[in-house]
């Protein structure tokens, strides 16, 4: 395979990754919006911003974060590159120069997607509330990755297809759940208290998981539990280990197809390792924020030896 | 008043080659009309197949107009049709290996040496090389238009990289799927057997250097290019690698393209981009669409590139006119398809017949493509006439003129109903180690009414075209 197109569909993953993460963050925001505002210390639209990474744009083009604003910023903006249009319009740039390696259903998914996102643009905004566009970024995300599950031949193309969803993925989790100290909750001294509880669930339901949640565990939403669930759990989908570990199965059958291993798969590895063997108590001994800054680097390591062995085209 | 030749009805008869259209047609309400056609259209949409034009902006995602009334040939008709182009195709292929050889042509007085030597697309670089089998130009469409039963006129030939091949095939299988009882009824040649034509064709010209199984790509100028569908589609149908300049390099003697196991050898490349842009150290130094060194494993026999760098000098306008001579030079033959009769405005005779009767002519630039830079006589206003003839008086040599053929008509479906509207045919023949062509090609017909420019760019539409089994 063209080292290019190979380049092309781990993008091709990581833009429909990425925009459902937007809507995910938008429709945890428009949930908040909804109740009364007891915890007042802080604009909790703001904390979104913060969260996708998207604060100084929206800043230099809006003044108050208010949800209108947001909204628009988070799933209509062109000028915002991670907006829900912009990675869906890219993804589908991406799987236009690829066509010939993508079946026909997949095509047709991210096609639609991008044909549905212009007319969403050209309906009057009175007529889209937030459930609508959020449910709407979640179903052609389903979609794309039903037609890749169901059509896509399983070869180099679909390893890196999906190593594109898994790093995107463990990327995303890792900042959200990073945020939730340092911006959700900037003083260690309300760690524990009910606030604390509150937003370990609203972080749930940025990870479609808070159902899921209590089925797994059950009673009290803890710290503990909560970071359990989302980093170590292999059953929750969106784990971190969960992702790394997607990850590295996509490595290995790359490293196998192609008859050699690379460094990418033995960094997967210890990846996988390390997390494999580690306890909630560890995490939080090494302390929370640490653990998730260590592990964004890493995944960032991680996708520039792919990058080097694969995608550059320089290799020999 | 002009009396145009309408290919189904004749003297008030439906002619049987359109006998099975007639009750489809009857039978068609207006509400399934438009049914139809907005389902063809959701089709193209959904494939992708779309259409950008150099310079309108708006849409790039703009579809060519698909009209559903099919085109049809017998089985007679295309017999002299395919004899024809292909007669026309091996003659433009000597006729290229001999201007970059011994130039007998030219030493036997037929064509003037400056008329080669002084053309844009020679290529200097090429001089003296011939490529794998002698051919230069692999895919040949010959453009024909239609003024009578038996009346057919070439009024150009490509032979450098034709486009519209896709939009052949994806007619057919937007037709076949939409109205397969069409084709339970009549008997249509295929012409899906392209694409694995196409391939065989080009393997069959990779380069003495390549043993084994040949690598074949296609080079586009990347996903901004108006053709890109086209380019992917064909890689996708041949089962080869779509490739871009940055995919490749070479390194001793060979070309290489950069994969996710490494450097894989490349032997044959349908190259999609222009002369000027295939090796900025050979040609246009800043092309960044191309492969430095390209044309020097090119030359050396590393790799076989179709069509061959310098092709292009056989499709000039102003060499169209020997197209003739050159049939009966190189191969003793008769042509089988006619020119359309053709004055030179660098002739000063020619010029001055051109300029007494701009007002029945059409007019075109040597150079020209795409119908930009034309005048249509008969269809221009004065004003549009007198400053074409400023234009035509400051560069005669740039402009040919041909009189305004009587385009015959298809029925097409239009607002009102079904109206004949013009049309012409693009045939793609395939040059290899044997000379191929499937009974179809594209017909573009002129939209709108009384228009004869059927260029997509200028508004025109594609049809289906059927080729009858005996």
């Amino acid at each position: 395979m063209l080292s290019r197109t190979a380049d092309n569909l781990f993008w091709i993953g990581r833009y429909v990754e990425r925009a459902e993460m937007m809507a995910r963050l938008l429709a945890v925001g428009g949930r908040i919006a909804l109740l009364p505002g007891v915890h007042g210390y802080r604009n909790e639209w703001e904390s979104l911003l913060q969260a996708s990474g998207t604060s100084a744009g929206f800043g230099r083009k809006y003044d108050a974060p208010v949800q209108r604003n947001i909204e628009t910023y988070l799933f209509f903006d062109r000028d915002n590159s991670s907006s829900v249009v912009s990675c869906l319009e890219r993804a589908r740039e991406n799987a236009r120069i690829v066509r010939t390696a993508l079946t026909t259903q997949v095509w047709d998914a991210v096609n639609t997607a991008f044909q549905e996102a212009r007319q969403l643009e050209r309906t009057p905004r009175s007529e889209l509330d937030l459930g609508r566009l959020t449910d709407w970024t979640m179903r052609q995300a389903a979609q794309l990755r039903g037609a890749i599950e169901a059509t896509q031949l399983r070869n180099d193309g679909y390893d890196f297809l999906n190593l594109g969803f898994f790093l995107e993925r463990a990327d995303n989790a890792a900042r959200l759940m990073d945020v939730k100290y340092y911006v959700l909750l900037p003083k260690a001294e309300y760690v524990g208290t009910g606030l604390d509880t509150y937003q370990w669930q609203t972080l749930l339901r940025a990870f479609s998981a808070h159902r899921a949640f209590h089925w797994a565990y059950g009673g009290e939403v803890t710290a503990a539990k909560v970071a359990h669930f989302l980093i170590l759990n292999r059953q929750c989908p969106r784990s971190l280990i969960a992702s790394v570990s997607g990850a590295e199965q996509h490595l290995t059958h790359l490293a196998r197809g192609y008859g050699r291993s690379s460094p990418a798969q033995s960094q997967v590895r210890g990846m996988l390792g390390e997390l494999a063997e580690l306890g909630v108590e560890d995490i939080f001994d090494e302390g929370l924020h640490e653990f998730l800054g260590r592990f964004v680097g890493e995944v960032g390591a991680l996708t520039a030896r792919i990058n080097e062995v694969y995608l550059s085209g320089d290799a020999r | 008043m002009t009396e145009y030749f309408n290919e189904m009805f004749e003297a008030g008869h439906v002619r049987a080659p359109y006998a099975g259209l007639e009750s489809w047609v009857a039978a068609m309400p207006a509400e399934l009309r438009q049914m139809k056609q907005a389902e063809a259209e959701a089709l193209f949409r959904r494939i992708g197949i779309t259409f950008a034009v150099y310079g309108e902006g708006g849409d790039p995602d703009r579809l060519i107009p698909f009209d559903m009334f099919p085109r049809v040939f017998t089985a007679a008709e295309w017999r002299k049709l395919d004899r024809g182009i292909k007669q026309r195709a091996r003659a433009l292929n000597a006729f290229l290996v001999d201007v970059y050889g011994r130039g007998e042509i030219i030493r036997a007085g037929l064509i003037p040496a400056h008329l080669v030597h002084h053309n844009d697309a020679f290529e200097m670089a090429v001089a003296g090389f011939v490529p794998p089998r002698g051919v230069y130009s692999h895919i040949v469409g010959i453009d024909l238009v239609r003024t009578g039963p038996g009346e057919f006129f070439v009024l150009e030939d490509n032979c450098r990289t034709p486009s519209g091949v896709s939009y052949m095939l994806e007619n057919r299988e937007i037709m076949m799927r939409m109205f397969p009882d069409l084709f339970r009824e009549n008997r249509i040649e295929p012409v899906d057997g392209y694409p694995e034509l196409l391939r065989r064709t080009l393997a069959s010209v990779a380069p003495l250097k390549c043993d084994g199984d040949p690598t074949v790509v296609i080079l586009t100028p990347g996903h901004f290019n108006s053709a890109y569908y086209e380019h992917s589609f064909l890689a996708d149908m041949m089962g080869v690698e779509l490739v871009e300049g940055a995919d490749l390099f070479c390194e001793g003697g060979f070309v290489w393209m950069r994969t996710t196991r490494g450097p894989q050898k490349v032997d044959v490349i349908y190259r999609r981009i222009d002369d000027a842009f295939l090796d900025p150290l050979c040609f246009r130094p800043d092309s960044m669409l191309g492969v430095p060194g390209l044309m020097d494993v090119y030359r050396s026999g590393g790799v076989t590139i179709a069509s061959a760098p310098g092709a292009g000098v056989a499709d000039d306008k102003a060499v169209y006119t020997f197209v003739p001579d050159m049939i009966r030079f190189y191969l003793g033959e008769e042509p089988i398809l006619q020119n359309v009769p053709t004055w030179q405005c660098a002739k000063p005779e020619d010029l001055a017949y051109v300029l007494d009767h701009l007002g029945e002519l059409v007019v075109k630039e040597v150079h020209g493509s795409g119908g930009y830079g034309m005048l249509v006589g008969p269809k221009a206003t004065k004003d549009q006439i007198e400053s074409f003839a400023a234009r035509l008086r400051a560069a005669p040599e740039a402009y040919i003129a041909q009189p305004t053929l009587a385009l015959s008509t298809c029925p097409t479906f239009v607002e009102e109903g079904v109206a004949p509207r013009h049309v012409d045919l693009r045939p793609y023949c395939l040059v290899g180690e044997s000379i191929e062509l499937v009974p179809g090609g594209l017909t573009r017909v002129a939209l709108t009414e009384g228009s004869l420019v059927v260029n997509s760019s200028q508004g025109g539409g594609v049809k289906d075209t059927w080729v009858l089994a005996e």
